[in-house]
């Protein structure tokens, strides 16, 4: 069992056999997208009643939450996997933080635009400095800082590997730019699906949200998935199974 | 005298003496600092009130922007003439160095800006309990924006047109400084106590210096290869 795992897990950091995997699970994941995000619209948009003050207008959390949820998740993720790509040197970290980086940047703009559509009949105004949206703003520089970073740079080991130091450097100061701009200023309602002892949220609510959220979730895995097999493609060209691909 | 601190004591007399003779380039960012202040009055309005609260963040922003511009020098010419390539081969350990340099641009740099400031506070009709957290917030915060800015200038100090992208990679770094600075300076000028601010800064500096030489020294030799 041990043995397979280790199999799997090396298997998957040649380029070769991850272009493979990654064909093969790519439609199971996307299916499983849909279905999540049918059901999480349908029960959310339908089914889930109206918010007793905030009528309609709260259903937009269906989006936002979980977009907010990603950007900080996509964010960790390609921390982790930049740290593996330096301390092992394995290429798919890089590729995969590569192909992430877009997404991330894209999730957190999503989260923003959404947050403000919302708090424009909320808090009767497009923006406000409030410590969340400040912090989501500068995770936004965060990312736009990587892509300026890698795209700057022309060889690509160079470029993945100052791309992966400030990924690290970034998920450090992380934490201290949430916690100083959360000190300097609050007006966004606290957390209210996290709380240890009863989540503030109904149940009925809830559901279509972690619903989503699953479905954001798989949506990043299947984009992230399909960038880095053409990223890996693009990267492999002169190697001969990649030029079999192209030609066939 | 270990190796180690012997190489220390002498990168820094060495990035002094560069600094010396080159004085000229060392006034730059503090004429740089002086203008951006001097433009605020200019753009917003001279009324005493209005300046006094806008004091704190207009000092403190100039003073990251004149640390920004005055950071790329901190590897660039040691990169051009193969300084920094024989640091990098060097037997002693290259976050040590770093931190060497670190200390020596600070000594030229954030030094200066901390001696400028109760001058421009003037201008901005800062109270003297106002001065007071200023300077003691720029005395923990200046060696913080050069150790922060370090990482940034060591990943770009082999691209011809790193200035912008320097900015990028390192002004969103710069906020949590920024915020704790200036709601001292604010709280101390409101007569209410500041330790706790600047205590937060003292941490973050403690952090910085133990954490960012490596970091730095890891983008050096990325850069380097």
């Amino acid at each position: 069992m041990w043995n397979a795992i280790k199999l799997f897990f090396h298997k998957l950091a040649s380029p070769r056999h991850f272009y493979r995997i990654a064909g093969w699970l790519i439609p199971w994941l996307a299916a499983l997208t849909l279905i999540l995000l049918g059901a999480g619209l349908f029960l959310g948009l339908f089914v889930a009643p109206p918010d007793y003050q905030q009528g309609q207008s709260y259903r937009i959390i269906f989006v936002h939450v979980p977009s907010a949820w990603m950007s900080l998740f996509v964010y960790t993720f390609m921390a982790v996997l930049s740290a593996i790509y330096l301390i092992w040197n394995i290429k798919l970290a890089d590729v995969m933080v590569r192909s992430s980086a877009l997404l991330g940047a894209s999730f957190t703009f999503l989260a923003l635009s959404t947050g403000s559509l919302w708090g424009k009949p909320m808090w009767g105004a497009w923006w406000v400095w409030d410590a969340r949206l400040t912090s989501e703003l500068i995770l936004l520089f965060l990312y736009m800082g990587y892509l300026a970073l890698v795209s700057a740079i022309e060889d690509p080991r160079t470029a993945a590997r100052a791309g992966s130091v400030l990924i690290l450097v970034g998920v450090v100061n992380i934490p201290i730019i949430h916690y100083s701009v959360e000190w300097w200023s609050t007006l966004h309602q606290g957390p209210t699906v996290t709380k240890l002892d009863k989540p503030s949220i109904h149940l009925s609510m809830l559901i279509p949200l972690l619903l989503m959220a699953g479905a954001f979730q798989l949506y990043y895995f299947t984009v992230a998935l399909m960038r880095a097999r053409v990223e890996v493609l693009d990267r492999e060209r002169r190697s001969d199974w990649a030029k079999e691909i192209l030609a066939g | 005298m270990s190796g180690v601190w012997r190489a220390f004591i002498s990168l820094v007399q060495r990035d002094l003496l560069l600094a010396y003779r080159h004085r000229g380039e060392l006034i730059n960012p503090l004429l740089f600092f002086m203008i951006v202040v001097t433009l605020f009055p200019l753009g917003v309005s001279p009324e005493d009130s209005l300046l006094r609260t806008l004091a704190p963040g207009v000092i403190w922003i100039a003073a990251l922007l004149a640390a920004l511009f005055s950071l790329e020098s901190m590897f660039r010419s040691d990169f051009d003439d193969g300084a920094l390539e024989q640091m990098a081969l060097s037997p002693q350990p290259l976050p040590v160095l770093v931190l060497a340099k670190v200390l020596a641009h600070w000594l030229v740099s954030g030094l200066p800006m901390l001696m400028m400031a109760p001058l421009l506070a003037l201008f901005l009709a800062m109270p003297a309990t106002g001065i007071r957290a200023l300077e003691l917030t720029l005395l923990v915060g200046t060696p913080l924006l050069s150790l922060i800015g370090s990482i940034g200038v060591a990943l770009t100090v082999g691209m011809r047109r790193g200035g912008v992208l320097l900015t990028l990679l390192v002004l969103p770094l710069y906020i949590p400084v920024l915020i704790f600075a200036t709601t001292a300076v604010t709280a101390a000028m409101a007569g209410l106590p500041y330790d706790g601010q600047i205590y937060f800064l003292a941490a973050l500096l403690a952090l910085a210096m133990t954490l960012s030489p490596f970091a730095t020294a890891a983008a050096l030799r990325i850069s380097l290869s």
